[in-house]
């Protein structure tokens, strides 16, 4: 059965911007990325909003619903009372560019920073061979849709953004670690993680593990044991003196 | 807080929203109920653990986790499993000292207390896309809080003092089966499973391994701490009401308040 939703929609660029408030039909079965297209097609034509699939896996409808870091795609309407209010915001962390839509490149900086695949010297691709057991823990890490709610809804660069140069926030963070429990990548990856990507500006509050619609255990494991192995590096010295006594490697 | 707001990043700025969250749920409740979670079990642990009065029934050889291991001359007859090593012991010393500072360590520098008490006693954030009150924000780059890197040592001595605990459990069914050998052994099976799920455990065992596969016997004992480590949030906080429970069962039952429900003797 449809019913009149009370959408409140922020509206508005880079220089200035206000909630705006519509009501839009709603019917059953529908997600809050459905009323911002009837919305769309029906009394907002210019309303900017950034999508692709509707099936929550391309990560690009990501925004807040009711305060809350969401894919809009994701969102079904069913969880609202009819008569509630709907608010929907761009995500906070970023630069808005208009309505819905905001400059994620801060993202794609970190990703270029982030040290690439470093196979054994000497091998070659087509001849890495590797044990399931060795890869799957990390495998759970390339179930990211790279839809960043998860950096938006850090509060190191939320609350913070001084913090942005010197943190890369979970999802590079998670990359990193992903790399370094990769069985055949020989780079260490730890000092780095600390020093240059910020590893230590998070404070495990898994804010991050909460908004994921990957479900990606983001803070349990991958941060948690990255920094379990920076402790190993940096901050423990039995581990230092028993590896130079005993010239342990990568085992 | 500094106006994020306001800030530009590559010539453009963040969306001007004036509001601290617009998040429409009670997302205060869980800070609120941690913060008395935690405060009702330090104010009661700090007063019980240097009260020196119910913490050992003779009768049936119950001691509290709260003075284990009883090391000195200060402690009852009987309480002290390990010997007196150490003489008498000022009023404001409390006789468990040797391992209250390492167990009070290992949860303050534990990654889900951690989570528990930035949240909601530091506000760091509060809630999740709720903005926090500080201006600035370092995490734990710096002193004091970089020391929560040795979580392990406070692990390694925690795994020493919960053997100790399975030992005060064990001793005590010499004084026959009754309800409160169930409640210890109870607390100490909890104690264990808290333990046991500590992330540093997890790294310990198996978890800074690069190739499961050449170390197949710590690969398991990692499969199986990892299986307890999805449940270390459960396990930190039933262990709080064990030990609190624990305590309180052999203060009673030492000071004759109640009497204990016997099976065996």
């Amino acid at each position: 059965m449809g019913y009149d939703a009370k959408l409140r929609v922020w509206r508005g660029d880079d220089g200035s911007g206000q909630l705006q408030d519509f009501t839009v039909e709603a019917n059953e079965g529908e997600v809050v990325l459905d009323l911002i297209h009837r919305l769309q097609a029906t009394q907002a034509p210019d309303l900017a909003v950034r999508w692709n699939c509707k099936a929550g896996k391309c990560g690009s409808c990501s925004a807040e619903v009711n305060g809350r870091p969401r894919l809009l795609c994701m969102t079904r309407m069913s969880v609202f009372a009819e008569d509630e209010v709907i608010t929907v915001t761009p995500m906070r962390t970023f630069p808005v560019i208009r309505d819905l839509v905001t400059d994620v490149s801060y993202n794609y900086t970190k990703a270029r920073e982030v040290p690439s695949f470093t196979p054994p010297p000497g091998l070659a691709p087509g001849e890495y061979r590797m044990q399931q057991v060795d890869v799957e823990r990390s495998q759970e890490f390339r179930k990211c849709i790279e839809c960043f709610l998860c950096q938006n809804t850090c509060h190191v660069v939320r609350d913070h953004e001084e913090n942005k140069p010197a943190f890369s926030g979970p999802r590079f963070l998670m990359r990193i670690a992903e790399l370094e429990m990769h069985p055949l990548d020989v780079a260490d990856r730890r000092d780095e993680a600390q020093s240059d990507h910020g590893l230590g500006y998070c404070n495990i509050t898994k804010c991050c593990t909460e908004v994921c619609p990957e479900n990606i255990h983001i803070t349990d494991n991958a941060l948690i044991p990255m920094k379990e192995r920076v402790a190993d590096r940096r901050y423990d010295p039995i581990v230092w003196l028993g590896n130079k006594l005993f010239r342990r490697g990568e085992n | 807080m500094a106006s994020p707001a306001e800030t530009r990043t590559s010539g453009r700025s963040r969306a001007s929203i004036a509001a601290r969250t617009l998040r429409t749920d009670r997302w205060w409740i869980p800070p609120l109920l941690t913060t008395i979670g935690l405060a009702t079990f330090v104010i009661y642990a700090g007063v019980r653990s240097f009260m020196r009065t119910g913490y050992w029934d003779a009768e049936h050889h119950y001691l509290t986790p709260f003075y284990s291991p009883c090391l000195s001359d200060s402690c009852l007859p009987g309480s002290a499993h390990f010997g007196t090593p150490i003489g008498e012991l000022p009023g404001f010393i409390p006789l468990a000292f040797l391992s209250l500072p390492f167990l009070l360590g290992f949860r303050l520098t534990c990654y889900y207390y951690r989570k528990a008490y930035y949240r909601s006693i530091w506000f760091s954030p509060p809630a999740c896309a709720v903005a926090e009150p500080h201006t600035k924000y370092t995490g734990e780059t710096r002193l004091p809080l970089i020391v929560q890197n040795a979580h392990r040592y406070f692990f390694y001595v925690a795994f020493l003092i919960t053997l100790i605990n399975t030992y005060d459990a064990i001793v005590a069914f010499q004084g026959g089966f009754g309800l409160g050998n169930l409640i210890l052994l109870g607390n100490v099976v909890l104690l264990w499973c808290y333990t046991l799920s500590c992330h540093s455990c997890r790294h310990v065992t198996g978890g800074r391994l690069k190739h499961f596969s050449k170390n197949p016997v710590r690969y398991w004992i990692w499969t199986q701490v990892s299986r307890l480590n999805t449940r270390h949030m459960q396990f930190a906080w039933l262990t709080l009401g064990t030990l609190v429970l624990t305590d309180l069962y052999v203060w009673l039952v030492s000071t004759d308040v109640i009497s204990d429900l016997r099976f065996i003797n």
